[in-house]
């Protein structure tokens, strides 16, 4: 069905499409139209869910990790700080190997107080074990969320997925939206290790040096497997829904001589940005990156590379920026811009570009007495 | 590109004209954005919302700098936000009110839609109900379609009230 709806709406109808029959959030700006259009869905018999409304996200996530244990699809959502507060139990979901499914909806961190996007909070998880997809569009919203708990529940993953989705940029916009019929593209959910209901025990955790590391090991070993995974889901959803997605999405970038590396609403905008230097004569492409982890092979060799980082390592720099370094060897020009919601409009990437300087790193919009 | 900025106060439906106008705009066939910008999120503050409506996809997701139209939905705020700001040079202006305003630097249009609220008993809360005669108006003005600014109002609205209010902006819009 065509309609139109926020990045947020989005994101709850796909949760009512995949069906998960435990769902506990806590609100949080921006994400709370999410739990509450899934609350509004579970009160009208739209989905039939467990819905627990829990007093933290610590308790959100601790809900969805009994929940997934028990043998049942789980999903939550938050943001920034409600994300931050469940980090010991994110953990907790990729040790125990649950997948469980959640949006976050980017937004900074306090103080100074701040509702508006930014990527920190999700680089915040950045060595969790979750796999993570940014999302640049209100039908990106909806095809990520469905995707994810297929990819998240493929026995070669067993791990939990995050979709981020900027705050307000993205959460609150209203763009068009076709849900699909999902018929049996997401199988009954089914976990090796769900606890025995009829026969419940479990065991302790306790897990001693000559072993830890090798269930450390198998969740790298998971993560590694799961690019192909991600492949093969995105592949059947093109086949079946037809619209298409991989590790990143690539603008123009054939012939580029300069592309511009972004993720979210920015990554997107940027292709504004690419059409408009196209028009002036300079051989600009955009490359969006949608999966954070694990993160994708790409391959830019030769060409000059813009970095727009919408979070930062203090002390290190650009997280973004300095991934690509090291996966590729470039050297990019690293822009910080966007913090905190700061406006940042398709001429100003075109500006980046323009004004380019490779190796360096640039902080938008602030000068030496700043 | 057709590119819309609306000003109005916390609580006056500002936003949710934005996400009206969008809908109405995609009912037509077109493909529309609309991105309010939340600043203070306090009742009474002034607030900025912006529709794009376009032929093609938009991958536009920044404010709107250069608008071809400003709504007013509130003149009070033109005491302290310069509503023209950035407006195109052939650009137009809507103001919600009974009179001519004065010295505007641009094409500018006004309608009553307080009166009309209030004359079709559109108040909740002691305000009268701004977002949705408004649309009547742009349907006017030939941004949307009547029948669409119809449909995209009751999909959001049961009160039938909406739909007769849009209609009475739509009769007294002079353009």
């Amino acid at each position: 069905m065509l309609t139109i709806a926020t990045g947020n709406k989005a994101v709850a109808t796909a949760v009512r499409d995949a069906k998960p029959g435990v769902i506990a959030a806590y609100p949080i700006t921006p994400q709370t139209e999410i739990v509450e259009q899934i609350a509004e869905y579970v009160t009208a018999g739209d989905l039939v869910s467990q819905y627990i409304p829990v007093e933290s996200e610590h308790s959100a996530m601790a809900a969805c990790i009994g929940a997934s244990v028990g043998g049942v699809r789980t999903f939550t959502a938050t943001s920034s700080h409600g994300l931050l507060y469940m980090h010991e139990l994110v953990h907790w979901a990729t040790g125990a190997r649950l997948p469980i499914v959640m949006a976050n909806v980017n937004r900074a961190l306090g103080p100074g107080w701040n509702t508006w996007a930014e990527h920190t909070d999700a680089f915040s998880q950045r060595d969790t074990g979750w796999l993570q997809v940014f999302v640049g569009t209100v039908q990106e919203a909806y095809d990520a969320t469905l995707m994810a708990f297929k990819i998240a529940e493929d026995e070669r993953v067993l791990l939990p997925v995050m979709v981020n989705l900027d705050g307000f940029s993205l959460s609150h916009i209203m763009q068009s939206l076709e849900t699909v019929e999902i018929g049996d593209f997401l199988p009954p959910y089914s976990l090796p290790h769900a606890i025995d209901t009829e026969n419940p025990c479990g065991y302790g955790p306790m897990t001693g040096p000559n072993d830890y590391f090798r269930f450390r090991w198998d969740i790298e070993r998971s993560m590694r497997d799961s690019r192909s995974v991600i492949a093969d889901v995105e592949r059947e959803f093109a086949e079946r829904f037809g619209r298409s997605y991989g590790p990143t999405e690539d603008y123009r970038c054939e012939d580029a001589e300069v592309v511009v590396i972004g993720m979210g609403t920015l990554g997107k905008e940027a292709e504004v940005a690419v059409d408009r230097l196209r028009s002036e004569g300079v051989a600009a492409g955009s490359m969006r990156l949608r999966w954070f982890r694990p993160f994708p092979d790409i391959d830019i060799a030769g060409r000059d590379l813009v970095v727009i980082d919408r979070g930062y390592s203090f002390g290190f720099g650009g997280v973004v920026a300095h991934s690509i370094r090291s996966k590729t060897g470039a050297e990019p020009y690293s822009v910080i811009a966007g913090l905190g919601g700061q406006e940042v409009t398709y001429n100003d990437i075109a500006d980046f570009v323009r004004d380019r300087r490779p190796g360096e790193e640039m902080w938008f919009g602030v000068s030496e007495d700043v | 590109m057709y590119e819309i900025r609306i000003h109005s106060r916390g609580g006056q439906g500002g936003v949710t004209a934005a996400r009206l106008l969008a809908l109405a705009a995609f009912r037509d066939g077109k493909y529309a954005t609309a991105c309010p910008f939340y600043g203070a999120e306090r009742r009474g503050a002034p607030v900025v919302s912006f529709v794009r409506i376009d032929d093609e996809p938009i991958k536009i997701y920044s404010q709107i700098h250069e608008p071809d139209l400003v709504i007013v939905l509130d003149t009070s705020i033109m005491d302290v936000v310069d509503v023209l700001q950035g407006l195109k040079e052939d650009g137009t202006v809507l103001i919600n009110s009974a009179h001519v305003l004065e010295g505007c630097a641009a094409a500018c249009l006004h309608v009553d839609l307080t009166g009309i609220a209030l004359a079709t008993d559109l108040v909740i809360a002691g305000s009268p109900i701004l977002n949705t005669p408004v649309l009547g108006a742009l349907a006017k003005m030939g941004i949307v379609t009547l029948p669409s600014v119809r449909d995209a109002i009751r999909e959001m609205f049961a009160d039938e009230r909406n739909v007769q209010a849009a209609e009475a902006a739509h009769e007294e819009l002079k353009v």
